[in-house]
């Protein structure tokens, strides 16, 4: 039989709209509308999973995000998603989900073994043991592994997108329920821009469930008609199925929006989700409470739920999940539902701890036929894989012990209800200060951050009338402060909730049959299995502090982070240490609010949007000419361009001799550069340089090296100045975004004074850099400037045209051969290239790569940044203290100089090393010693930092920082590797190439 | 008690109603031999080895709040030694090698599970550094082993080796992994009362009391106190200590972040780093995927960072693992770390006389808190550095004797 449990009429579904779902396998149907929940419960299905730790089986709590028992694996293959809240799901056409943490099924899960030794199982068992071997933990801890987890993660690629949102508004309404809408209200119609954010599909809240009226009109239909106002204000923005997760600083929130999740995969054009921060002139925070379980005895079994859960499932989904109820109760307005109940035919007994109940109430309870069993308690249940039956007593208050005689009655639903405690998460996230209620025995927001109000259940307000009035103030108070105000005052005159939520006590537990520590399950903590008997146990072992108790017990980090269980948990510990609940303190409540997808957050940084690729502007011949590409920062670099069947090898081989014998040419247009104009930039050069730059002349550049404050090198690169108050500075490749933010900081926070702008232009500029003694040959047919030996010399720049367009052209050298630089606006970058291609047949023009740059740059012993150096290595360290002026009165890194250990003359250097084989090219990174010993640990020298087969000597080389090595030439070294080899090698000059720099000056 | 499995069936008959206290409250007593200042794991450690190993009787351990509630416990608990720089190698690899053998000497499982660290390399520059931080570690006799592209995808099958940037390999270090971090501060807590420490909880030192350059005891939220040497630990809060004692530190203070995701069944079973993707997440034993965010680019003392540091490693964490998509951030939080200018941690003497400090740690100080806190015992007990603490003086930062760590691999945990 199919919705069995549904009831004729009523509630918010469309009966008219069937709908076919599958859960573990078997085919539902359900009606739009429903939640997976409440079409399981119209069909009978109350086991919907088990728990974490014992594997009992669990039904459906509540109706909500804070749902921790009725977690499912929705959704097959890649889009399946595990741990989603059946109480949240919307169900469409098709839907697949099923129980988790179960096998082979949930009706027979053989984990449930756990329940059986669960005794010797109590909170914290694992510190106390697995320890024994020591060596066996992976052992054990790989059976532990298996049994924690709850779904399975998918374990294909998401096909779906996300999107994000930034929005900016006046006032940020959290929560559409009575008091949201109506601070929303008074807000919208002041002209305020307004969000509002509810996270059910349609806003309402509580009002969609009871028999409240408001001015005559039942609360559902007055609803309505507020929406409807509501939507007609363009200023008034309404976002359901969105939970705001995260509260930051000054009024900051994100949101997580549901767009697609409660369709079939219709298409690819709708995000499944979109995320949104939001930054708001003002937050009204109208996000009502959550009804607190009671713990007693066995309150775990599926068919046992809150009673605000079950009246939804009855008002809104047209549910009826039980005919036999019982309700525990310790508060009257829980008797709305029992009420409801038996007005829809059900058998409702009703089980209330305390003596008096008011006759108004029993008077009702009268009419409908509901039978009150004041002072009991249900002190046991019964029924495996759904509720069969309870056990009651009577309980003598003063003495809190069971007299009377025990009663069983029957029953498929029990209802339970220990008061409610406000949705403080959020105002708590923002830093807003709680305290606790007395009467409604749980935390109340206290001390409100700036901009910020609370209103409603929220606040601890449970009188409806009020709560319309006083949240309607709010909005209109935001709405002055922000200098609006409405036209319309509130015209409600009545509002009346049939039973009024008065107060109920916080029980910390519910006497059982047996003692709460001795084997009972009254469980505080659903998701986790944490019971009573482990809160006490914590205390016991001296885990007092309610962060100790929470990580030792792990109540309260389950993935409803505590909603229905903090509260109950702070009133056992202030129980056990005969303390009031506020001297407990609470945890502190973290981001988000309920759990949020991964991939949302993440939004479009996805695919070939994360972190996107930067390309030159020749990228594509690179490409189409066969290149192998490296990748340097965000940079795409051709590595090297092999040819045919060429190895790596044999490629960098081939460029370096066409470099050295005719022509090469590079495309430096990664190299970072930037713009630097202002009176100062020469005094700001002075410092941030260690050479100096006072003199250098318009048209001539100059090679610097920037140290940070530790004196160590940072980056390198030719600045040249362009005109009198105008540089060009190049810097690496990977370094540019860093020393970008170098300048900005100094000039920001040091030195205020300075007129200097720094403008990043690497990406304006298309560096075609040619090397090779044809070079000059080859450009003087294409430049229209005179670039011959006179006129141009080494460290000089020119402007003119090249192959007709503007150019700048550098002669500056990284190969030590002779080499040009030409910079042409990017847009003419790849004509210029193409252009150089056609006419340099002639020199056989080679392009090369990355690699052949570091080998061509190895054999002249010219550092790469980063790579030679690693931060502990000084200008002196790379022999190049000729660039460290000893006039300039300071620059950056300067002071450190003259430290004792920077001092120091046997410091790590950079010299050559020679392999004595003649042969081996050493591993870079690999390590010096003097001695080689059998088997690590060694002392170590230095380190290879370079190292390659250099085509122009014939022989391997490398460069090495190794300790007093400048002092060392000719010492045989050995480099062991980790194979066990042994390698020696001779200390040399680290130039190994043209040591006079002839080439360079052809 | 003992903790053990015979011991847990045991008291199972007695419902554990006989468990005693892991630790208890004691009062604040007028005067102690030594006093260290923090509760967290390298306080707790230090207090710990004083009495087993340096004989010194007569201690306390002074907590502002709950012990572990520190940047012990907010950490992502990576544990490794394959540090760069032989100073920093002897340093980590001394913890790990005492990590190896914390639960049976603490009698606390501390859930020390050596699941194996894999450093990615993106780059020919990241191939470079991880050899050299392989070869270097292979002489300091660390393990490492340098991995392929093949290697990685077979033994991380659910990883994205040919993303933007492509794991072109990686450097594994077998013996690293990840510990439970609350245990270490509540293992050692425990086996520190057992010695006669006094652990004195919700008590924040307001005052170091200085005469003639030579401490004499503090001020706090419990009353004054006499002491005769004491040990500074309060990680985050270093500097503010240091002020109250007249003297400064190269430090800044900085929230760092972390996020768990909601708990699913075993999906990875060792630990990934990448500082090129800057992606660090391990799962922990409930099954959570343990995800390390940046630190904030701001000091501060507000335990909280912002949210784009967590929506900056989202892209980065789908980019390497696109499964973890659908999944759900469970929670987050954020640590104040306490971050030197060459991101090594500051062991040693004070300008005060009998005034030590162990700070610095930073973004990853939970993995040397043994070593450290044994080190730093020894120091404390013989008022000279332990040798492995040696080259991590404050004096170095006068020097320029800086153990680089950051400069040369940027690693962040
Ligand atoms: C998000 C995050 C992730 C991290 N990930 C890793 C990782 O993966 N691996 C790793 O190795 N490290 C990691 N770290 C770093 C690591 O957590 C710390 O370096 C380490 O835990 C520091 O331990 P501690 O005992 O020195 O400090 P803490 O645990 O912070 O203890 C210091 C204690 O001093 C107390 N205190 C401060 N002031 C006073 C006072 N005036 N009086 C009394 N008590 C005081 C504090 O309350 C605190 O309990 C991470 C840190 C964070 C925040």
């Amino acid at each position: 039989m199919s919705n069995q449990n549904r009831i004729y009429k009523g509630g918010r579904i469309d009966r008219d709209l069937a709908i076919n779902f599958k859960f573990n396998g078997k085919e539902y149907i359900g009606y739009q509308g429903d939640t997976l929940a409440s079409a399981l419960l119209a069909n009978d299905v109350h086991l919907i999973g088990r728990s974490f730790k014992y594997h009992r089986p669990r039904g459906i709590l509540t109706s909500g995000s804070e749902e921790p028992n009725a977690l499912v694996q929705l959704g097959l293959g890649a889009r399946t998603e595990p741990n989603m809240r059946a109480t949240e799901i919307e169900i469409y056409e098709g839907l697949e989900a099923s129980s988790q943490n179960c096998w082979p099924s949930v009706n027979f899960d053989i984990g449930s073994i756990n329940n059986f030794l669960s005794r010797v199982f109590p909170a914290g068992f694992y510190y106390k043991t697995f320890m024994w071997p020591p060596s066996l933990w992976l052992f054990y801890e790989h059976f532990i592994r298996k049994a924690a987890g709850l779904g399975v993660a998918p374990t294909v690629k998401n096909p779906d997108r996300y999107e994000q949102k930034f929005h900016y508004c006046d006032i940020l309404v959290v929560g559409g329920g009575a008091s949201g809408l109506m601070s929303a209200l008074a807000a919208g119609r002041s002209g305020c821009d307004v969000l509002l954010i509810d996270e059910k599909p349609e806003p309402g809240g509580y009002l969609r469930n009871t028999s409240a009226k408001i001015d005559n009109l039942n609360s559902n239909d007055w609803t309505n008609e507020i929406l409807k106002e509501l939507e007609s204000y363009d200023n008034v923005t309404i976002l359901n199925r969105t939970a705001v997760m995260g509260y930051y600083d000054y009024n900051y929130l994100t949101a997580l929006q549901k767009v697609t999740n409660h369709l079939p995969y219709l298409s690819d054009k709708m995000p499944r989700e979109r995320y949104w921060r939001i930054r708001a002139k003002k937050v009204i925070l109208a996000q009502g409470a959550f009804e607190r379980p009671l713990v007693f005895s066995g309150n775990d079994r599926p068919g046992i739920m809150l009673a605000s859960a079950a009246r939804t499932y009855l008002n809104q989904f047209g549910v009826l999940p039980g005919k036999s109820v019982i309700l525990f109760t310790n508060n009257d307005h829980a008797y709305g539902t029992a009420i409801d109940f038996a007005n829809k035919g059900a058998k409702v007994t009703i089980v209330d701890n305390r003596e008096d109940i008011p006759s108004e109430l029993s008077d009702r309870c009268n009419k409908v036929k509901i039978k009150i069993y004041p002072s009991h308690s249900i002190i046991n249940t019964h029924g495996y894989q759904k509720i069969k039956k309870v056990e009651i007593q009577k309980v003598d208050q003063d003495n809190n012990e069971l007299t009377g005689s025990l009663r069983e009655i029957e029953c498929d639903l029990v209802l339970m209800s220990g008061g409610w405690n406000p949705s403080v998460q959020l105002f708590s996230q923002s830093r807003g200060k709680l305290e606790y209620h007395s009467k409604l025995n749980s935390f109340i927001p206290k001390d409100l951050i700036k901009n910020q109000k609370v209103v409603g259940c929220n606040n601890g307000n449970f009188n409806l009338l009020e709560v319309l009035k006083n949240s309607y103030q709010a909005g209109l108070d935001f709405a002055t402060e922000l200098g609006k105000s409405a036209n319309k005052s509130l015209e409600i005159e009545t509002a009346f909730e049939d039973l009024e939520f008065t107060e109920a006590k916080v029980e910390p537990y519910m006497i059982g049959k047996k003692k709460v520590t001795h084997g009972s399950k009254h469980f505080v903590d659903f998701q986790h299995d944490v019971t009573a008997a482990d809160i006490f146990l914590a205390q016991r072992e001296g885990y007092i502090s309610v962060e100790h108790t929470k990580r030792y017990t792990t109540t309260g980090m389950g993935t409803d982070q505590g909603k229905t269980s903090n509260v109950n948990a702070l009133a056992l510990m202030s129980h056990i240490h005969n303390k009031p609940v506020d001297n407990i303190g609470h945890t502190t409540f973290r981001p988000p609010y309920s759990p949020q997808t991964i991939g949302a957050i993440a939004g479009r940084n996805v695919d070939h949007l994360f972190d996107p690729e930067r390309k030159t502007a020749i990228h594509q011949w690179h490409v189409d000419n066969g290149a192998e590409f490296e990748d340097v920062g965000q940079w795409k670099r051709p590595h090297y361009f092999p040819q045919k069947n060429e190895n790596i090898h044999d490629a960098v081989n081939r460029e370096c001799r066409a470099v050295r014998n005719s022509l090469g040419i590079l495309d430096a247009s990664t190299l970072g550069k930037i713009d630097l104009q202002g009176p100062d930039v020469a005094k700001f050069l002075n410092l941030i340089y260690t050479n100096a730059w006072s003199k250098l002349e318009v048209g001539s550049c100059r090679y610097g090296l920037m140290c940070n404050e530790h004196g160590m090198v940072f980056d390198d690169g030719v600045t040249t100045r362009i005109s009198e108050n105008r540089y060009h500075m190049t810097t690496t490749t990977g370094g540019a975004a860093r020393v970008m933010s170098w300048l900005e900081e100094f000039l920001q926070t040091e030195w205020l004074d300075m007129e200097v702008f720094c403008t990043s232009v690497t990406e304006q500029w298309t560096v075609l850099s040619i090397s090779g003694p044809n070079s000059r040959e080859f450009l003087s047919s294409l430049a229209d400037v005179d670039i011959s030996k006179e006129a141009f010399p080494f460290m000089k720049m020119k402007e003119g045209k090249v192959c007709g367009i503007d150019a700048r052209i550098f002669r500056i050298s990284f190969t030590g051969e002779l080499s040009f630089e030409i910079n042409v606006p990017s847009r003419y970058g790849l004509f210029v290239w193409n252009e150089f291609m056609k006419h340099g047949k002639k020199y056989d023009i080679t392009p090369y790569g990355t690699e052949s740059m570091h080998v061509l740059r190895a054999e002249k012993g010219f550092i790469i940044v980063g790579q030679d150096t690693d931060g502990s290595v000084t200008p002196k360290d790379i022999n190049m203290d000729w660039i460290v002026s000893k006039k300039k009165e300071d620059f950056l890194g300067k002071r450190s100089f003259s430290r004792s250990d920077t001092r120091r003359i046997d410091r790590k250097q950079l010299v050559g090393l020679l392999v004595n084989d003649k042969k081996t090219v050493l591993p870079e990174g690999s390590y010096v010693v003097d001695e080689a010993k059998p088997r690590p640990p060694m002392d170590m020298i230095g380190h290879v930092s370079s190292s390659y087969y250099s085509p122009t000597c014939d022989h391997p080389i490398a460069l090495s920082l190794i300790k007093n090595g400048l002092n060392r030439m000719g010492d045989v070294v050995k480099i062991p590797l980790m194979s066990g080899k042994v390698i020696d090698a001779t200390i040399t000059d680290s130039i190994f190439y043209d040591k006079e720099g002839a080439r360079n000056n052809e | 008690m003992k903790y053990s499995a015979i011991n847990l069936v045991r008291n199972a008959f007695s419902y554990h109603e006989n468990w005693q206290k892991a630790w208890s409250s004691p009062e604040l007593k007028k005067d102690y031999d030594v006093i260290i200042v923090g509760g967290g794991g390298h306080g707790l450690g230090t207090a710990y080895y004083l009495a087993k190993e340096f004989g010194v009787k007569n201690i306390a351990l002074l907590e502002k709040g709950w012990i572990g509630g520190g940047n012990t416990g907010r950490n992502t608990t990576i544990i490794r030694s394959n540090y760069l720089w032989d100073e920093s190698a002897a340093l980590y690899n001394h913890a790990v090698n005492l990590w190896e053998g914390l639960s049976s000497e603490l009698n606390f499982n501390v859930m020390f599970s050596q699941r194996g660290l894999y450093h990615l390399a993106h780059s020919v520059h990241d191939m470079q550094e991880i050899t050299r931080r392989a070869y270097s570690n292979y002489l300091n006799g660390i393990d490492a082993e340098i991995l392929n592209q093949d290697q990685v995808k077979k033994n991380i099958p659910h990883m994205n080796v040919n993303g933007r940037y492509p794991v072109l390999g990686a450097i594994l270090q077998r013996r690293a992994g990840t510990a439970r971090h609350d245990a270490v501060a509540w293992g050692y807590a425990r086996a520190a009362e057992n010695l006669g420490v006094d652990i004195i909880q919700n008590c924040e030192v307001t005052g170091i009391d200085v005469s003639n350059g030579i401490v004499t005891g503090l001020q706090t939220t419990k009353g004054s106190v006499n002491a005769k040497k004491v040990g500074l630990v309060p990680a985050g809060h270093s500097s503010v200590l240091a002020n109250m004692a007249g003297f400064r530190l190269p430090i800044s203070s900085v929230p760092l972040q972390a996020l768990v995701s909601e708990p699913i069944k075993p999906i990875l079973d060792c630990v990934i780093m990448s500082n090129t993707v800057h992606v660090y997440v391990s799962q922990s034993d409930k099954g959570e995927l343990v995800v390390g965010a940046g630190s904030d680019s701001y000091n501060s003392y507000s335990q909280r960072g912002s949210f784009d540091m967590i929506e900056h490693i989202m892209g980065p964490l789908t980019e390497l693992f696109p499964i973890f998509s659908r999944l759900k951030m469970l929670r987050q939080w954020g640590g104040i770390v306490d971050v030197t200018p060459d991101r090594s941690p500051i062991i040693g003497k004070t300008p005060i006389e009998n005034l030590f400090i162990n700070c610095g740690w930073g973004t990853g100080g939970f993995k040397a808190t043994p070593g450290s806190a044994h080190v730093f015992a020894e120091t404390v007990a013989k008022g000279e550095p332990n040798k492995i603490a040696a080259p991590f003086s404050i004096e170095r930062h006068f020097s320029g004797a800086l153990v680089d760590e950051a400069a040369a691999a940027a690693v962040a945990h």
